[in-house]
């Protein structure tokens, strides 16, 4: 393979540039990003950035006089992948990319409620957070729709900052996508601690103001007053830049336990990839940090292979989140249904370590203030019971 | 030399944590090697003491880069800058660690008391 072009200039689409180099690809490398910017990291929008304790310097993900040697081709989105005699990949001023080879890593957008008015605000980019961190500036009354990692770490900086912040969240506990119900219960005290309070089980109908939002209308007829609301409620792969490529796409890209796609010399990373999970038994897109980071290595391998080794097991997924100073990690994937235990510490000190299991298999483990333990679980996962 | 502790008293495959300013962090390798480097990834505040030893590297707890325990290199981000490392010395069956005069790599936050 003489070239290839990345899709995606952030964590991922960085993390496979860097693994091509690092695995002796010596071709042309050429990067094609929307953002203007320069790969930066994303988990300080939410934290430290937020909070003014980071600047724009401290979110680049490239080290100092980092060179990979390719072509950075920014501010420019692709708009559609062609299969010819080589890989064909159309960009939005009108020119294209050829290539042998192709990394999508063209991660989530994040969902917003649809409205127009002025004070309402998702986090995704630094460009959100900039605008984010105005507008709390001064503001007395914040309300978070969606009880969800960022949702949160977002309310722990308001009320840092002195405001007066509520969670709306349609399922009956925080995190419960995530964490499942019971460890998400266990969590909501998190909130209450900080002053934060939180409504579960409650659906959003709409918003209210003119121009610029003033409140929040619940479904069963409450109105919360706000200055600022911010959209927590998930995201969504970046793929319709691929419609009749014949990429094959379900919930973000289809890929093998490789990272391969439908596509021969196309593989997928980060966010926007859902790899099929051994495990599991099903196809799984992850939206954390060291997905995006580690599992490019293994995506350019099957690339500059020619897909001739698929591994035939999987790093379950890991995230961590700050929650009002505390650090959650969980590890692998929980389903209803799965039995959960605490194995260390207790849930009334907020400082535990949880185990899920599910016929006889520790599928995942959640880890508050638990580091130590918690990688000890987090390299058992899927091991069968009994076996530690 | 700060005296870490009773050789004994860290198995192969342990760490352990000397509470010095900052606070170092000593490996017994599988392989009988020891090693010491401060305890704070450069990234975050975060123990390496508490991390996963494999071979000579271990991996932070929080975000899982590497370091390499004989030279303080990491293998990838987060963390971007080496860890510091120490001399470990072992006289009468008790382990010492030689602190660097180097300035240490500590993370955003972090501080020493002494600097
Ligand atoms: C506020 C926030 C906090 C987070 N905190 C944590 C945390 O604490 N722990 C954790 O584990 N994870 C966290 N995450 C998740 C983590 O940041 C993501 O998993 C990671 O960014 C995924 O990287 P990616 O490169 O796949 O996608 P992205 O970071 O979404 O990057 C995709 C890039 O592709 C570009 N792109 C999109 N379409 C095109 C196109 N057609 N052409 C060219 N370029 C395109 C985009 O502009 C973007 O720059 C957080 C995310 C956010 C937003
Ligand atoms: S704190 Fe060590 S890698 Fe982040």
């Amino acid at each position: 393979m003489d070239s290839v072009a990345v899709v995606g200039a952030s964590l991922a689409g960085l993390s496979a540039a860097r693994a091509l180099r690092a695995q002796g690809f010596g071709g042309r490398l050429t990067i094609v990003g929307a953002e203007p910017h320069r790969p930066y990291d994303r988990p300080p929008l939410s934290k430290e950035f937020l909070a003014g304790q980071m600047t724009t310097a401290d979110l680049a993900l490239e080290g100092e006089g980092e060179d990979l040697d390719a072509e950075w081709r920014l501010g420019v989105a692709a708009t559609g992948l062609e299969q010819g005699r080589s890989l064909r990949i159309a960009l939005a001023d009108g020119s294209a990319v050829e290539a042998g080879g192709v990394v999508i890593a063209t991660g989530a957008v994040a969902r917003t409620l649809g409205d127009g008015l002025a004070g309402v605000h998702t986090l995704r980019t630094i460009e959100d957070a900039a605008a984010l961190r105005a507008d709390l500036d001064g503001a007395r009354r914040l309300v978070v729709i969606g009880a969800g990692f960022i949702g949160a770490e977002v309310a722990c900086v308001a009320r840092a900052l002195g405001l007066d912040v509520t969670i709306v969240e349609a399922a009956p506990a925080p995190f419960a996508r995530a964490l499942g119900p019971e460890m998400g219960t266990a969590l909501s005290g998190l909130h209450e601690d900080h002053g934060v309070r939180l409504i579960c089980g409650a659906a959003v109908r709409g918003l209210t103001g003119e121009g610029r939002v003033d409140g929040v209308l619940l479904e069963d007829g409450r109105r919360l007053d706000a200055d600022v609301v911010l959209a927590g409620i998930g995201a969504r792969p970046v793929v319709d830049w691929l419609d009749g490529s014949g990429v094959l796409v379900g919930d973000g890209v289809v890929c093998d336990t490789g990272g391969a796609t439908s596509v021969p010399g196309v593989v997928a990373v980060g966010d926007c990839a859902a790899w099929f999970d051994p495990a599991l038994g099903a196809h799984l897109r992850v939206e954390h940090w060291t997905g995006a980071a580690r599992r490019p290595a293994t995506a350019v391998q099957t690339l500059l292979s020619g897909g001739a080794a698929v591994p035939d097991t999987l790093a379950p997924p890991y995230l961590w989140s700050d929650q009002y100073g505390l650090r959650v990690q969980f590890a692998g994937h929980t389903l209803p249904g799965d039995e959960v235990s605490v194995e260390e510490g207790d849930l009334a000190s907020r400082r535990f370590l949880a185990v899920y299991r599910r016929e006889g298999r520790t599928v995942a483990v959640l880890g508050v203030e638990q580091p130590r333990s918690f990688t000890r679980w987090r390299r058992r996962l899927n091991e069968p019971a009994g076996a530690r | 030399m700060i005296p870490a502790c009773p050789l004994a008293a860290l198995p192969r495959g342990e760490a352990l944590r000397i509470e010095t300013d900052p606070p170092i962090a000593v490996f017994h390798t599988e392989d009988g090697e020891l090693y010491a480097v401060d305890d704070t990834c450069t990234h975050q505040d975060a123990s390496l003491a508490d991390g996963w030893l494999e071979g000579c590297e271990v991996e932070c707890p929080l975000h899982a880069s590497r370091f390499d325990l004989r030279t303080g290199r990491v293998d990838a981000p987060p963390a971007k800058l080496p860890v510091r490392t120490h001399q470990v010395v072992v006289q009468d069956e008790t382990v010492y660690v030689v602190p660097s005069d180097l300035p240490p790599n500590l993370p955003p936050g972090v501080r020493t008391t002494s600097a």
